[in-house]
């Protein structure tokens, strides 16, 4: 069981929803993180890895400075965490997005790929859920 | 300038992801769980990042361009093909085995665990992999072509 955290997912969801607006309002680019980290290693992708250092440094300094506690349970054995990582990174390549670049800002453009892809996605992740737990009895 | 700033908004993502739960698999997987051990929390993340990003990009694209950079750079897509949904229905299917996804496992790298690890270099194995697919399927058409 996870507790129900409203009024942090609201607030951590507004931050994720300022930090896009800000990514385009200043760099002008969408705040995916797929295409983000796919485009890292490639030419002028400096402020890519510049926006990776501060995500990753973020969560590490409100734990180590902030002293807020961050909750992280990864109840999946650690070879399906492995498989899982292969079959995102194939599928948000052929997808062109994943949760933040389609399912934040390309709704908040209104894009009809978008929410073909998010729809698309959020069912697939559900019938996975359920599958693995209720008819497989796992996690 | 470009470099600090593209810093200071990736620490304001990855303190999104951290508060809103998103960096913690088990309540991703539990938010897919309606028939069973079902947290709403995730809904309240999305809605939020909506209420923000919405106006707010609003706002921004009626600017001439963006502060830093000469141009917006906007997907110029519109077309729904077999790959946006499939691809993005195989990207559910390994969201649904771990609770991982880009977003919430790369700032997940900060609390300092194995997993997020795990999980961010296979997924670049995967993104690679693909990448070095369609260059060898286009250059092998590009050769084609020549032959012909």
């Amino acid at each position: 069981m996870t507790e129900f955290t409203p009024v942090q997912s609201l607030l951590g969801g507004g931050l994720i929803g300022l930090a896009a607006v800000l990514l385009m309002a200043l760099h002008g680019r969408i705040a995916g993180m797929t295409g983000i980290l796919a485009g890292a290693l490639a030419p002028g992708g400096g402020w890519r890895l510049a926006f990776l250092a501060g995500a990753v440094a973020a969560p590490l300094l409100l734990v180590r400075l902030g002293g807020v506690e961050i909750g992280f349970d990864s109840p999946v054995p650690l070879g399906w965490t492995a498989l899982s990582g292969l079959l995102v990174g194939i599928g948000v390549s052929y997808g062109g997005g994943c949760t933040s670049g389609h399912g934040v800002c390309g709704l908040a453009r209104l894009s009809a790929r978008s929410l073909v892809a998010t729809l698309s996605f959020m069912l697939a992740t559900g019938a996975t859920v359920y599958a693995v737990r209720h008819l497989a009895g796992g996690f | 300038m470009v470099l600090l700033s593209a810093l200071l908004v990736g620490l304001v993502f990855g303190a999104g992801i951290a508060v809103s739960g998103m960096a913690n698999p088990a309540k991703v997987l539990n938010f897919f769980d309606i028939a069973g051990a079902w947290d709403p929390s995730l809904a309240f993340v999305m809605g939020g990042a909506l209420l923000v990003a919405y106006p707010g990009y609003r706002l921004v694209l009626r600017r001439p361009a963006p502060v830093l950079a000469l141009r917006f750079h906007l997907p110029e897509r519109r077309d729904i093909d077999a790959g946006l949904v499939g691809g993005s229905a195989l990207f559910g299917l390994g969201w649904g085995l771990s609770g991982f996804c880009p977003g919430g496992a790369i700032p997940a790298i900060g609390l300092i665990r194995p997993e997020p690890v795990l999980f961010t270099a296979t997924m670049a194995a995967g993104i690679t992999m693909v990448k070095i697919g369609q260059r060898w399927a286009a250059a092998r058409s590009a050769a084609d072509r020549q032959g012909a």
